[in-house]
């Protein structure tokens, strides 16, 4: 009995191991809105391969591909790519999509961010009430959006009081700890239509251009990783910039809001 | 494999000496009863002449050396967590003796001590009497020339004394040579041929049982027939 | 309070309807840590029952040590491991990160050590009350082994279950060299790591639920086998 028992594990635990498949890593704040739920099935059925998704932060997109452990990467950080693609880990980089980050904090706005000229300004009026704030602080693309913006409103996050808290974590974890704070934060907006915790927070200031969220599609270089899955790759790269591609992204919608704009050049 | 020499032999632990130096020659004949009071060394010479003790000086020879054909029961029985029959087929098991042999000895001998209906209980659970009964058992299931049993009746009511005492008899005369420790007297004079007393980790006297028991030579023997407390 | 109850009844929900999701992280939780016990059994049982037994120079340290690795951090293994078992790394070329195979050796590495102490726990107390009829009947090595293994088999059987409760309630380790692979690497503990990422308390609750009972099956179950065999046989 014993016997059988470790001869059916072994069985099973053999047949979990699987040759012919492409591993794209990804950002959680794609997982989170959604659109991988459209794009895989179509994926799987147009080209009639195993896509696994790798959920992590950018920073460590970039690192699985840069070790071959993916055969492709699609993120949002565009300097950090194009360091990628320089140092040869990725062949070249195409931009897929945009959507946008949004600055999400309780209803109440004590700050008052809701009635500014832009982004920057928002941060401004957040640092200068000292009102709680959660960032990433995981090196993330989003982490990285967020400073890109203080930068613009001339304040340098290390300075900061213990109003600010750099949480170091995914999209869903600091979404939760703002919730629990009652904090201000900036998320991607697929992230924020998707959660469910949302407790007293609310949306508070969206539609400054500098919150536009480019991403990129990169394979990794098979000259790097000879094991990497490149013709598999460049075939999910065509489909990706593909019409029928740009009519799902496009259409993709939580509670009638639009998260994506297809911006592929096909 | 007669005679065993003990020459010279002593016992320390942690630099604190329990036996010798102890001389005996032990052939042919018995029962032997070790006797003397506790801590007298019985358990530590009775371990010595098994072969299961580290003798610090002299030594302990069998003119011919045969440990197979040893057997020993110890004061507390130990119990494997087993049935009382795999109990009994334990030591067969281990020198690879053929599974019909094994079920016609363990049948056998389970009958012997009145152990049958229990064959399949686990022996934990057996009483203090029948796990010595099995323990002896499980020592003569590989038909031993030499019996070692040190105070097998210690805590067991008559009845399951006088059984094992049988049983002890019924050995010798079918040839086993028993060496056994015990601090009753009276079990001593009913089994013993001969007599090794001990006192105080040496060999204070020994000798033919009558001789022993009727004209002790020793003062130290005599004070511990009239039941003195002896240091 | 009502995120818990709302929790039973997404357990309850996710139960009833055969959740086919459900259904596979969950043979997938079990196949993998199943499989760890027993590779890890087969290892760390024999080995404790060795330190039990066998008398030598460096035994204390290595019980010692070995203590000590129960409290081995998971991320760090699995930092460690992922590092290994990167492409990149020394054991690249077999291609075991972010399969199931990483996961069972990061779960190997982390509780052997726990199975190897239980057991080695156990044996010494049945050496202990053994010792002096397997000197006196002069068994070797091997035979005394065996004997402690056999007879101490339902104590053994805690040390795995003991193992088995920490690998399949790990979360840290497999996270990082399982990649939480929808279809292919994703188990409870990470599927409940995700859920609570993306806000859904209530089924990441419910997913916790179910772990927790399927733990208790296992137990239960594994508890129920050795006790039939007992009753059967005594």
């Amino acid at each position: 009995m014993i016997r059988t028992l470790i001869s059916a594990t072994f069985l099973c635990a053999a047949s979990m191991t699987q040759a012919d498949t492409l591993k794209l890593a990804v950002t959680t704040s794609f997982e989170n809105s959604g659109l991988a739920d459209v794009l895989l099935p179509a994926i799987e059925a147009d080209l009639g391969i195993d896509l696994q998704l790798l959920v992590v932060g950018t920073g460590q997109a970039l690192r699985l591909g840069a070790g071959g452990d993916v055969d492709a990467i699609l993120v949002h950080s565009r300097a950090s790519e194009e360091v990628f693609v320089a140092d040869g880990f990725g062949t070249h980089r195409s931009e897929i999509m945009y959507n946008d980050f949004v600055l999400i904090g309780p209803k109440s706005d004590k700050a008052q961010i809701g009635a500014t000229s832009g982004a920057a300004e928002s941060l401004q009026r957040i640092a200068d009430a000292q009102a709680t704030y959660v960032s990433r602080g995981d090196d993330s693309g989003t982490h990285k959006a967020e400073l890109k913006v203080w930068q613009i409103a001339e304040r340098e996050p290390a300075t900061f009081g213990s109003w600010y808290n750099a949480v170091g974590a995914g999209m869903g974890t600091a979404l939760n700890t703002a919730s629990a704070l009652n904090a201000y934060i900036l998320s991607d907006r697929a992230s924020w239509l998707n959660f469910k915790n949302k407790g007293d927070l609310a949306l508070l200031f969206s539609g400054d251009p500098v919150l536009f969220n480019q991403y990129a599609y990169l394979p990794v270089n098979p000259a790097k990783h000879p094991t990497v899955q490149y013709e598999m790759a460049m075939q999910l790269e065509e489909w990706l910039l593909s019409d029928k591609s740009a009519a799902s992204i496009n259409n993709y919608r939580i509670n009638g809001e639009t998260l994506f704009v297809f911006n592929g050049q096909q | 494999m007669f005679p065993l020499c003990l020459s010279n032999v002593s016992v320390a632990r942690r630099g604190k000496s329990v036996l010798g130096p102890v001389d005996l020659v032990i052939d042919q004949g018995g029962p032997t009863m070790v006797i003397g009071p506790n801590g007298s060394g019985k358990t530590t010479l009775l371990r010595v002449m098994h072969g299961i003790e580290r003798i610090s000086e002299g030594t302990a020879a069998w003119a011919k050396p045969d440990h197979a054909n040893h057997a020993y029961v110890f004061q507390s029985p130990v119990v494997l967590r087993r049935t009382v029959a795999e109990n009994l087929s334990y030591p067969l098991y281990l020198i690879k003796y053929a599974k019909p042999e094994i079920n016609t000895a363990v049948e056998y001998w389970i009958e012997r001590i009145g152990l049958g209906k229990v064959a399949n209980r686990s022996a934990t659970r057996l009483s203090g009497g029948e796990r010595q009964k099995l323990a002896i058992a499980r020592a003569l299931i590989r038909d031993p020339k030499v019996l070692f049993l040190d105070e097998p009746c210690s805590n067991l009511d008559g009845q399951s004394t006088r059984e094992i005492e049988t049983l002890l008899l019924e050995t010798a005369a079918a040839g086993t040579r028993i060496i056994m420790a015990t601090h009753d007297m009276a079990q001593a004079r009913r089994l013993a041929a001969d007599v090794v007393f001990m006192k105080s980790g040496r060999i204070a006297e020994t000798g033919l049982a009558p001789d022993v028991f009727d004209a002790p030579k020793t003062s130290e023997l005599k004070a511990f027939f009239k039941g003195d407390i002896l240091e | 309070m009502n995120d818990i109850s709302q929790g039973l009844l997404a357990a309850l929900r996710l139960i009833v309807t055969f959740d086919a999701e459900l259904w596979e992280i969950s043979l997938r939780s079990l196949q993998v840590s199943l499989t760890a016990v027993i590779i890890a059994s087969a290892v760390a049982m024999p080995f404790g029952a060795f330190l039990a037994v066998q008398r030598f120079k460096y035994r204390r340290l290595i019980i010692s040590i070995m203590n000590a690795l129960m409290g081995l951090p998971p991320v760090v293994v699995g930092l460690i491991f992922y590092i290994l078992l990167s492409r990149s790394g020394p054991f690249g070329v077999f291609g075991l990160l972010f399969t199931p195979w990483a996961m069972i050796i990061v779960q190997i590495v982390i509780i052997t050590p726990i199975i190897a102490s239980i057991s080695h726990q156990a044996m010494r107390e049945l050496w202990a009350e053994y010792h002096d009829l397997l000197i006196s009947l002069n068994t070797s090595k091997w035979q005394r082994i065996k004997t402690l293994i056999w007879d101490g088999r339902r104590n053994l059987l805690t040390a795995g279950l003991a193992g088995f409760g920490r690998a399949i309630g790990e979360v840290g380790a497999i996270m990082i060299v399982g990649g939480n692979i929808e279809h292919a690497t994703r188990v409870l503990t990470t599927a409940i790591a995700l859920e609570t990422g993306k806000g859904d308390f209530a089924l990441a609750l419910g997913l916790g639920f179910v772990l927790i009972g399927l733990a208790l099956f296992v137990n239960i179950s594994i508890h129920w086998l050795s006790r039939t065999e007992r009753e059967r046989r005594w």
